[in-house]
């Protein structure tokens, strides 16, 4: 910040930057409207006769959780159990006789022959995902800026036309885009496209959801963007800082919030694609997602093994959800409100 | 460890090229003349983005649909031929009718649900930890949502699937539905015996479109429970003064008011039953007569190799999407005016 302010109109400087409040009503759903989805009842101050529960509904809840959390339950719960025991008793019998282990972990992560090596699969998935997360929020917030806060010709139809771009299914454009990494494009002996040698590569995942994601990125983005205080970014550029100063000084630490948010929302929507790891991911750089799928069919009735690999799988976007829920429920407000 | 690292080079050398790229060319603007450099510099903002757009979006868009109209080898103009196929297979005509029921089935029952919990949870005590709950699924990925409820729907020789443990428990149960407990409920068709039409969806279909239901809950319950709350409280209690039961004032205040959430709701579950692909093929991989429009594109594509044909059934995604999307801008623009 330092180097524009002193330059900067000082009431204007001064004003404190408190984020939040800032955004109340730009794109990303307020804090209120967050504690309302996760079911923060009490901080609405509503009034009990207002809310909606009754005796009857309440079981019907409890009915309804009990069926939502049973199955991954008892997949964690037998992916700890011994193979033998897996095999010939359901996993609800461990509470009449709890026998645990964590060899299936063992066995599918070792990198053995016998063993599944998903530690590396996990790893790729990582390989993939954060700089998939980062290239794709990068590129969108550049992009969101421009379209913000830089004056051009046709500014708005780009705009629309980026985001009409929503609407095409990933299996419109997967197979050409496949080909254009594969090989490039040509007419006839002209190349329009050079074969960039990235077959297989981890690259050609991260440009496959880079594209795939940004036009959801610079629709956030661009709302949030947006809607920053003009004051704040004219008087910087009236004082002579650059579009690129602007961005990285002042919209870019304004827009953490919804930056952060559309993190986690992106990071959890690549760690979890299958279709686009299979296609441009090579057998050795698959995502875990993708290996996940492939073993289950060599695993066959290896059930014991099975649980675990969908575990290891899992972990990741369970610690994010359980971590971070706040912030991936304010991503999938804002996602839906898109409409 | 060495695996570890050299990940972590590849990727910050990835990202370092990138930025020092762009940095680059925006260092550049700077010896362009008065009016281009502004345009230079909104170049460097934007190029990236309409490269990828247009050279990863669009420009492959139009070319599938240009491929679903030639042959599979890519040499002739077949017209409509794909098409056609599609509609007059009796497989991929279970395949459409398959899809369309986890459109309709499957975004009524999430809808459902998500407004179950959403108003029941209401002001319950833990709430907090039951929307949690419900929302777990939608962490992980549909492909682990399959293999979650493969464990579920196991039958012989694996003898311990739940869902067979609770059939057999059930006395008198016909061994149609599951009374024996040697049900292969991913594999059998019939419902209670009566086996449908080949070009109708079976039994397994429906099950596989509960774990739809069970992955997608979670959204919709956090997105209702939020418009439910924003709902003023005076319209309600006004509601109540006049003498109307929760039930009434929910069937007759909430549901209106917070009708273009429905119609959001709706459209999403709809587009993602649509595109179901990764939960079919993490069970039954499409077989069985399970599959649907986005797994038949995969199988007939990749695995078949068959270049237009696979690319019809793209471009038939495609179609089917646009009608739901614009439904949607039309409900919600008249939610919008009933409100104003």
């Amino acid at each position: 910040m330092s180097a524009i302010n002193p330059g900067l109109d000082p009431s204007v400087a001064a004003e404190p930057i408190a984020v939040p409040p800032v955004v109340a009503d730009g794109a990303l759903p307020s804090e209120k409207v967050v504690d309302a989805a996760m079911g923060g009842g009490e901080p609405m101050g509503r009034s009990v006769s207002v809310a909606l529960s009754s005796r009857g509904g309440r079981y019907i809840v409890y009915a309804l959780v009990l069926f939502w959390t049973i199955p991954t339950f008892g997949l964690l719960a037998s992916s700890v159990r011994p193979e033998n025991e897996v095999k010939t008793s359901g996993w609800w019998e461990m509470f009449i006789r709890p026998k645990f282990t964590l060899d299936n972990y063992e066995s599918v992560l070792s990198s053995s022959p016998s063993g599944g090596n998903l530690g590396h699969f996990f790893f790729n998935s990582l390989k993939i995902t954060v700089p998939a997360v980062i290239i794709s929020i990068g590129i969108g917030a550049l992009a969101a800026y421009a379209f913000s806060w830089m004056k051009f010709k046709g500014r708005d139809w780009l705009f629309v036309g980026v985001v009409a771009m929503l609407v095409v299914p990933l299996q419109m454009a997967i197979i050409p885009l496949l080909r254009l990494i594969t090989g490039g494009a040509h007419i006839g002996s002209f190349t329009i496209f050079p074969y960039l040698h990235l077959n297989n590569k981890v690259a050609a995942v991260w440009v496959a959801h880079t594209c795939f994601g940004l036009p959801f990125c610079i629709f956030i983005l661009k709302n949030f963007v947006s809607s920053l205080p003009k004051e704040i970014i004219e008087a910087a550029r009236v004082d002579g800082a650059g579009h690129l100063t602007v961005f990285l000084r002042l919209v870019v630490p304004l827009s953490v919030p919804a930056l952060a948010s559309l993190a986690i929302f992106q990071f959890m929507w690549i760690w979890n694609d299958l279709l686009i790891g299979i296609v441009f991911a090579g057998p050795d750089n698959r995502p875990v997602v993708a290996k996940l799928v492939e073993v289950s069919g060599t695993y066959g009735q290896s059930w014991h093994l099975l649980t675990a690999a969908a575990f290891v799988s899992m972990a990741v976007p369970l610690v994010v959800f359980f971590a971070l829920q706040r912030y991936f429920v304010r991503g999938l407000l804002a996602g839906a409100v898109k409409g | 460890m060495r695996d570890v690292l050299g990940a972590f080079l590849t990727v910050i050398i990835g990202l370092a090229v990138l930025a020092g790229i762009l940095g680059g060319l925006y260092a550049l603007t700077r010896f362009l003349p008065g009016a281009w450099r502004e345009r230079g510099q909104v170049a460097v903002f934007l190029v990236p983005t309409l490269f990828l757009v247009f050279a990863g979006l669009f420009v492959p868009a139009i070319r599938t649909i240009w491929v679903s109209f030639l042959d599979d080898p890519g040499k002739k103009f077949v017209g409509f031929d794909n098409y056609e196929e599609i509609f007059s297979g009796p497989s991929t005509r279970l395949t459409v009718f398959n899809s369309f029921t986890w459109v309709v089935i499957g975004t009524a029952l999430v809808v459902v649900v998500g407004l179950a919990i959403a108003r029941y949870a209401d002001g319950m005590r833990g709430e907090r930890v039951a929307k949690s709950l419900i929302f777990i699924p939608a962490a992980i990925s549909l492909a682990g949502a399959g293999i979650v409820w493969r464990f579920i729907y196991a039958g012989p020789p694996f003898e311990v699937g739940l869902l067979n443990q609770a059939t057999k428990a059930i006395p008198g149960l016909p061994v149609s539905l599951g009374g024996d407990g040697q049900r292969l409920w991913l594999v059998e068709r019939d419902i209670g015996g009566l086996t449908p039409p080949d070009s109708a969806p079976g039994l397994n279909t429906f099950l596989l479109i509960v774990i739809f239901i069970w992955a997608s809950s979670g959204l919709a319950t956090v997105i209702f429970s939020a418009a439910i709350k924003g709902v003023p409280e005076s319209l309600i209690e006004a509601a109540k003064v006049d003498g109307a039961t929760s039930r009434q004032a929910f069937y007759k205040v909430t549901l209106p008011y917070i009708r273009a959430t429905i119609v959001t709701v709706s459209t999403l579950t709809a587009i993602g039953g649509l595109k179901a692909f990764d939960i079919v093929a993490s069970t039954t991989g499409g077989n069985f007569g399970t599959s649907t429009i986005a797994n038949d594109f995969y199988r007939i594509y990749f695995v078949q190799g068959r270049n237009g044909f696979g690319s019809a059934f793209a471009v038939l995604l495609f179609l089917l999407v646009i009608p739901v999307v614009v439904m949607n801008r039309r409900a919600q623009v008249r939610a919008g005016e009933m409100l104003a």
